[in-house]
């Protein structure tokens, strides 16, 4: 019995080794003119509590609030809104 | 929809480079990488003098994505102009391509060989997880996800610097040139943003 869990175990282990002689894919075929690196996120489907710090406020996943926030934080890069 | 530009008003920039230093310590940005830097013309020339904050500008129509041999540019919905570090082989064509010498590259190795490209994101990340570690190490900061403008914009001491909605910026120095009345010109902007659907009228003689 303790054999054949030896043997067992053995199998199960160079099995597992031979596994890693695997090769996997590592070309990328290039389409001319086309992204095919990792699509990446909106900034707008984030949580706005999602960071420190963060001070903007929108409703996660919709666009329209997002930008609205951003253009009221680019309100303070003029001057003119605060001295008047 | 909002189309995120960068705009320096020469009539305001002092050549302080609290820009340069804003954009180092918010993306940890190694040495010799200089995503941003302050170029000043004429200098020393009482009156000519004009100092200019230059990066990437996130052109409409990007040479870099042009030219590059493994496509590994992409613009997001913003119009900002990001990169793949995992696709970029450091080839530098990109850098023979910009107008304004954005693209650079950290050496990696001896013999001053090129690492993989490094450029201002707008603070807003790249193709990884937002705000995640990896993230962070490959493209630095994603202040865009959390709702905040390029820290160089934000820091900026005189508002020289301008980044953000391009119809909000550009009202806003529409603004202040009204105020002062000089100093209209914009720089880069026909570069970076011009129309490209706009062809060149056919000058006589000139081959087609």
């Amino acid at each position: 019995m303790k054999t054949r869990l030896i043997v067992a175990g053995a199998v199960l282990a160079i099995t597992a080794g031979f596994a890693g002689c695997g090769e996997r894919e590592q070309v990328i075929v290039y389409k001319q003119g086309k992204y095919q690196g990792k699509p990446d996120t909106k900034p707008w489907e984030n949580d706005p509590g999602a960071s420190l710090y963060t001070s903007s406020k929108w409703n996660k996943g919709d666009q329209a609030s997002w930008e609205a926030a951003l253009r009221a934080r680019n309100q303070n890069q003029t001057e003119y809104s605060r001295v008047q | 929809m909002a189309r995120m530009k960068f705009l320096c008003d020469a009539e305001r920039c002092i050549e302080c480079n609290g820009c340069v230093t804003a954009c180092k310590n918010e993306n940890e940005v190694p040495w010799g990488v200089n995503r941003r830097r302050v170029v000043t013309i004429n200098d020393g020339v009482v009156g000519a003098e004009k100092s200019i904050s230059v990066a990437c500008m996130h052109c409409s129509d990007a040479p870099c994505m042009a030219v590059c041999p493994v496509d590994c540019f992409y613009r997001t919905d913003e119009g900002v102009v990001l990169h793949d570090k995992d696709l970029c082989i450091g080839c530098g064509y990109c850098f023979y391509a910009c107008p304004f010498g954005a693209p650079q590259f950290p050496q990696a190795g001896a013999f001053g060989l090129r690492g993989k490209m490094d450029k201002c994101t707008f603070c807003a990340g790249g193709p990884e997880k937002d705000l995640s570690k990896e993230e962070f190490a490959k493209y630095g900061s994603n202040r865009l996800a959390q709702g905040k403008l390029p820290a160089c914009a934000e820091m900026c001491s005189t508002k020289a610097l301008l980044g953000g909605d391009g119809d909000v910026i550009a009202d806003i120095y529409r603004q202040r040139v009204l105020k002062r009345g000089k100093g209209s010109e914009v720089w880069g902007w026909g570069t970076a943003y011009g129309k490209p659907d706009q062809k060149p009228a056919a000058q006589a003689g000139a081959k087609s």
